[in-house]
């Protein structure tokens, strides 16, 4: 399949998927009279239902999606690894510690957007502590200082459920690391968007740097790289749009692991052009579950989190059990 | 006008002084063969004469910018690393910009007989067959001058032969490369120059017949060598170890 065929493809998957989340959803309305109350407007409970609630969620599915799969491709390109992910540099755990401790101390009660707020101040002070430790070191001390910030991030994160004192903050800490799209409102896409469009856009840059990493850091130096910089971008690109996607939705795993990883093959394995194909891809795999969460188990807040590892892990073992067969 | 001159290059790591003073000059259309023995500081001199290492003294190359450099010098580290699957065309485009029509590209694969490979995957490749895409990515570069780290080694004679000959070629041409090398028969043969190294210091410059002599071999490498004049001209073989004197 061609580049340009398989951009297509997707887009084509990413739009279906989209109108399939504005249709599914607890109020089972027929379809053209959701479409006709999504875009034409007037009072009542359905178009208060597409517009505030099922739009929303399907633009955050694509934001997310997009945040992740972009951020997976751009990390594995990076650290020429396709076992990496953004929660190897401890951006999700930190935003995470961010939002729990905003839950255990009431902070996230006081407005609607101090939750996620919280969290992006997590994935701030991570993003700084990273660039810190590592250095101006290579690629093995990032993926070091990723691993020691994530560690300490949950076991703080385990520290603040240990010592909670309401069994309803621990149970509200524990479903919001589960990771959902369900009940979330423009203020949401509003607050994540700009984030993540900056994080996108410094990681779109990564694309000539990452190609050349493909020789190794030194030949790709001696090819004009600067790597320092490319660190950087790298590093805020996916702090902005991991630490933005994680404050909106919580944990969402395997996507920025298993998407670049279906897609390569598919593109020639060229890490530029991986990086749009699996913002695409993301998008289309976290519509996907969002709308499977509602169809499985309706009523029953089945957590976006919970799915994908579900779907992620066996379809991970595939991968492997496929790549055992072929060396 | 040089290509590249460095002066009192120097490289510690810990106590120890792995680079010591280097102070080299490269005139364009040379042929330099860099020779010594395992840990004299080969890699050392050339990652350090690019800035990609910390050093002290000074190098032409290091104090460009990475986008200025990557026009005056092309560099084959040793390290064969090839991280993904992409085709052989792509890996050798990444010199000019991803553009696998580049006359530099399809040159470079010409000249390192891998035309017919163009399309297969890098990394399905034999290490041997790696090694030439990668001496061919390099040349790609289309830069005034190349530094190459063992590009030889792991390939077949007949590819070796034509590594060097390529590079020679290039000299030839008004460029210039210097080049590490282990196999001194290569180096005498092919190179316009011999640049030795012994722990970290330049202890002999000049052209092969000058440099390759007896005495410095057993010094240098503590090894016997056949060295002769043919017809084709110098031939050198190493034919055993000797004692080397202990001067500590």
């Amino acid at each position: 399949m061609t580049y340009p065929r398989l951009l297509v493809l997707l887009t084509l998957a990413l739009v279906a998927l989209f109108i399939a989340s504005l249709l599914v959803g607890v109020a089972d309305m027929p379809i053209s009279d959701s479409l006709s109350a999504l875009f034409g407007g007037g009072e009542g409970p359905l178009p208060m239902v597409m517009r505030e609630i099922r739009l929303p969620r399907a633009l955050l599915g694509v934001m997310v999606g997009v945040s992740l799969g972009l951020s997976g491709a751009a990390l594995q390109g990076y650290l020429r690894n396709p076992l990496a992910e953004p929660s190897v540099i401890g951006i999700s755990a930190s935003a995470a510690l961010g939002a729990v401790i905003a839950l255990q101390s009431g902070f996230a009660a006081l407005f609607a957007l101090a939750l996620p707020l919280a969290a992006l101040v997590g994935a701030a002070i991570c993003v700084l502590l990273i660039l810190l430790l590592a250095g101006s070191g290579g690629t093995l001390s990032l993926i070091l200082a990723g691993i020691a910030v994530s560690a300490l991030s949950s076991a703080l994160t385990a520290l603040v459920l240990n010592l909670s004192p309401n069994p309803f903050a621990a149970n509200e800490i524990i479903f919001w690391m589960m990771g959902s799209l369900a009940d979330r409102s423009f203020l949401h896409v509003w607050m994540a968007l700009p984030i993540m469009a900056v994080g996108w856009v410094l990681l779109a840059l990564t694309g000539r740097g990452i190609d050349r990493l493909t020789l190794g850091e030194e030949a790709a130096a001696s090819m004009g790289v600067n790597l320092r910089h490319l660190r950087l971008i790298l590093v805020g690109g996916v702090a902005a749009s991991v630490g933005a996607a994680t404050a909106v939705a919580g944990a969402v795993g395997f996507v920025g692991l298993v998407v670049p990883h279906i897609l390569r093959p598919l593109v020639g394995a060229r890490p530029a052009r991986l990086l749009l194909a699996s913002a695409l891809g993301g998008a289309v795999l976290v519509l996907t579950a969002d709308v499977a969460v509602r169809l499985i188990l309706p009523g029953r807040d089945l957590k976006l989190g919970v799915l994908m590892a579900l779907v992620g892990a066996p379809v991970f073992f595939h991968l492997i059990w496929r790549m055992r067969g072929r060396s | 006008m040089s290509l590249l001159t460095t002066r009192d290059l120097t490289v510690r790591r810990g106590a120890r002084v792995t680079l010591d003073h280097a102070s080299l000059s490269v005139e364009p259309g040379e042929m330099i063969g860099l020779i010594g023995p395992n840990g004299a500081g080969k890699s050392t001199l050339l990652r350090a004469a690019l800035g990609l290492i910390a050093a002290e003294g000074d190098s032409t190359l290091a104090k460009m910018s990475p986008a200025a450099r990557a026009k005056a010098a092309a560099w084959l580290p040793q390290a064969r690393e090839i991280a993904w699957p992409v085709s052989v065309a792509h890996l050798v485009s990444l010199a000019q910009n991803e553009c696998e029509d580049a006359p530099e590209v399809l040159a470079a694969l010409k000249r390192m007989d891998l035309l017919n490979f163009a399309d297969r995957k890098a990394t399905g490749l034999s290490g041997g067959e790696q090694a030439r895409v990668l001496i061919a990515r390099a040349l790609a570069q289309d830069t005034p001058l190349l530094l190459a780290d063992e590009p030889t080694a792991g390939l077949d004679p007949a590819h070796q032969i034509g590594c060097m000959e390529t590079f020679a070629a290039l000299a030839r041409e008004g460029r210039s490369v210097v080049v590490s090398l282990h196999d001194l028969g290569l180096a005498a043969r092919h190179c316009t120059r011999i640049v030795v190294l012994s722990e970290g210091r330049i202890v002999a410059d000049g052209p092969p017949r000058d440099v390759l002599t007896e005495a410095l071999l057993a010094e240098v490498f503590a090894i016997r060598c056949h060295i002769a004049e043919t017809p084709e001209g110098m031939v050198l073989h190493p034919l055993s170890q000797v004692a080397r004197e202990r001067r500590c």
